[in-house]
């Protein structure tokens, strides 16, 4: 039985409470992600200069996503159509022609810097997968006899932890094209690397400033990073199977092969699903380390910018010329959409079937009730 | 009988001589994986101690004795004193990472507390909306963000690195996980009847009964903002060197071109991964047991 002091408890409402204890997350929200993001969407739709400029519509999206067709021979005054303009009127239109170029080139940026986004990407996760699984497959192996997992363990997260700015600065110096590079060192006692006392950084593996050997180095480091995480993301899957059905395997003289296709992956779907989306959204955000590899490289290396360095680039006021929030503010939009359909994949996979069936259920009961009631009042009773 | 024993022996011994050879090439397997994992660290720890000549003359795995100088070179050169100050970088990143990660876990607590135990209108709607907004990457509200800073004029001050640590929906989305499996709510309703207020009972009852939670997501809070290097270098733009923060630094050495012995470079690159690698040697075990813990999902 409820005593009296429960029972004034009980009436009194404690909902005020609360919304005090959320409001500080909401205020905080609201003010630095929320507002940020209704205002890159703004921006996204505003001229570009460090400064923000007029209303321009979907020019920036235009010019991001679309090729322009620029005609050099207006810039060069070649052209026929204004060969007997008169001057003013000539310059105005090289001028405007001129004034494509840079749109032009915006185009050229964001679809490459998509591109290597995506390269990258592949690049690390499905080495990352692979070795991840398979690692977490035979550490939660009971039958294996395996000394010092847990040691094991600790070392392979590790590079998780170190920062990442300091990671690609480390790979760059032991990248480095000169004979001070641990990397073209090793290749020169192997043979490979000639001439080591050279000071022609083409006569070195061009780990820095070359197309492929960068993105390489990018997705071992990536790897070398994210490995550890997703194999004990995947292990604490793989625990949480009824270890009675690895058992009944087991005694059903199933191959270790057999269990893994036919129990593990099966089961471990959801979580595969969950570390692939996390995955893509940390994969369309890579940046420190990209970032500092465009930066080491003598001419800017469009080769391993991605695009969340194109972004920051773009809004990136200081120290370059060409600060424009509006290619930026387009580009996060796109990536922003790209995101949000990821997103919502694996909310859909993820979603409690079980509870979506109850919900449906009881609205079923409802309208049931609705109708038997409705029944009644047509009785008139 | 006795023949069926002795096959049964037989297929026994080879299913035991398979699992021992299988799990001595996986140990060896193993041993090379921690070799790669640990051999670029041991590598920039044996190049700090080496001399610039020293390290253009070969690749070795026995250090050296030039550590010394190298940190007095990066002391006193004056191109590297002015880029690396590593005290100053410690003491920057210390401070904005502490609060920021003091000022997560708290609200972080505060607000799925608040979900938890209270019923209010609005509550599936606000704990919905905190699981999407999960997705948004920092990436896609940055140019926003910066132009918003400046024209508030809080660039080059700390305080939009910091205050934004209150919003953390990913922490909240694992408390609420952890209070629901193991926060019963008659706690409150005796707290109630003994005579406690809200916040005390938040205070005082909640809070020690998160700490397994708490103490995993500060280790992560703190981590993520000790390593962060996105945030600082779009907020702190001004170049002065007594504001920037420890990866900030690593990042000016590698794009400055004086930095040319690369004993220097390997010195303060060690410098700035030996306070987090120190402090995950000891932190390990909470460490791979909460990212165990943050990827089974309620």
């Amino acid at each position: 039985m409820a005593s009296a002091a429960q029972r004034r408890i009980k009436s009194i409402s404690y909902a005020k409470y609360g919304y005090i204890f959320i409001l500080p997350f909401f205020l905080v929200y609201f003010f630095f992600q929320f507002y940020p993001l209704i205002n890159t969407f703004v921006l996204s739709f505003h001229g570009n200069d460090t400064t923000v400029k007029d209303y321009v519509g979907f020019d920036n999206y235009k010019a991001i996503l679309f090729e322009t067709d620029v005609n050099y021979d207006i810039i060069k005054g070649k052209d026929p159509s204004i060969r007997d303009l008169p001057a003013e009127e000539k310059k105005a239109a090289r001028q405007a022609e001129q004034a494509k170029v840079n749109t032009a080139q915006q185009h050229e940026l964001f679809t490459q810097s998509f591109k290597n986004t995506l390269i990258l990407w592949f690049g690390n996760f499905i080495p990352q997968i692979i070795l991840s699984l398979s690692l977490a497959v035979w550490f939660t192996d009971a039958m294996l006899k395996i000394p010092g997992k847990g040691f094991f363990k600790i070392v392979m997260y590790m590079p998780n932890i170190i920062t990442a700015a300091s990671v690609a600065v480390l790979f760059l110096s032991l990248c480095s094209e000169s004979k001070y590079g641990a990397f073209n060192q090793i290749l020169h006692s192997v043979g490979i690397v000639e001439d080591i006392e050279s000071t022609n950084s083409d006569d070195f593996i061009r780990f820095i400033n070359g197309k492929w050997e960068p993105r390489f180095v990018i997705m071992f480091i990536q790897t070398w990073m994210w490995f550890g995480n997703t194999m004990i993301m995947l292990m604490s899957g793989i625990m949480g199977i009824n270890p009675s059905l690895f058992e009944a395997a087991s005694i059903d003289g199933a191959s270790s092969g057999q269990v893994f296709r036919k129990i593990t992956l099966p089961l471990l779907s959801p979580i595969m699903v969950y570390t692939l989306v996390t995955s893509m959204i940390g994969g369309l955000q890579m940046f420190d380390i990209p970032f500092l590899f465009r930066k080491a490289g003598s001419d800017p290396s469009e080769h391993v910018r991605t695009v969340a360095v194109y972004i920051y680039e773009k809004f990136h006021t200081f120290g370059t010329v060409d600060a424009s929030y509006g290619y930026s503010g387009a580009a996060s939009v796109c990536l922003f959409i790209v995101t949000l359909c990821l997103g919502s994949v694996t909310f859909y996979l993820n979603r409690d079937k079980d509870a979506i069936a109850k919900k449906k259920q009881r609205k079923k009961l409802a309208q049931q009730a609705k109708i038997k009631n409705k029944q009644f009042g047509g009785l008139g009773i | 009988m006795s023949d069926m024993k002795s096959v049964y022996g037989q297929g026994k011994d080879n299913y035991m001589l398979k699992m021992r050879i299988k799990s001595t090439v996986l140990f060896i397997w193993f041993v090379i994986l921690t070799i790669i994992c640990l051999l670029p660290i041991y590598v920039l720890l044996i190049n700090a101690t080496r001399s610039n000549n020293e390290i253009s003359s070969g690749f070795t795995l026995i250090p050296s004795d030039y550590f010394a100088t190298n940190f007095k070179n990066m002391r006193t050169l004056d191109y590297a004193k002015n880029a690396f100050k590593p005290l100053i970088g410690y003491r920057n990143s210390a401070i904005i990472t502490c609060s920021a990660t003091v000022l997560t876990v708290f609200f972080s607590a505060l607000t799925s507390y608040g979900i938890h135990v209270y019923d209010f209108k609005l509550k599936d709607i606000s704990y919905t909306f905190i699981l999407l907004i999960m997705m948004v990457p920092t990436q896609v509200t940055s140019a926003g963000f910066v132009e918003f800073m400046i024209s508030l004029k809080l660039h080059n001050t700390y305080v939009p690195l910091i205050l934004p640590a209150i919003a953390a929906p990913a922490v909240i989305f694992f408390m609420r996980s952890y209070l629901k499996s193991s926060f019963p709510l008659d706690i409150v309703e005796a707290a109630r009847i003994d005579g406690s207020g809200e916040f005390r009972t938040f205070l005082t009852i909640a809070i020690p009964m998160m700490k397994p939670a708490i103490a995993v997501q500060a280790i992560f809070a703190f981590v993520a903002n000790w390593n962060n290097f996105y945030t600082p270098s779009m907020i702190l733009i001004d170049g002065d060197k007594y504001k920037q923060t420890l990866p900030m630094m690593v990042q000016a050495v590698q794009s400055s071109d004086k930095f040319t012995d690369f004993g220097i470079v390997y010195t303060c690159i060690a410098l700035s991964i030996v306070p987090i690698v120190i402090a995950y040697v000891l932190l390990s075990k909470w460490i791979v047991g909460g990212v165990a813990l943050g990827g089974v999902k309620e």
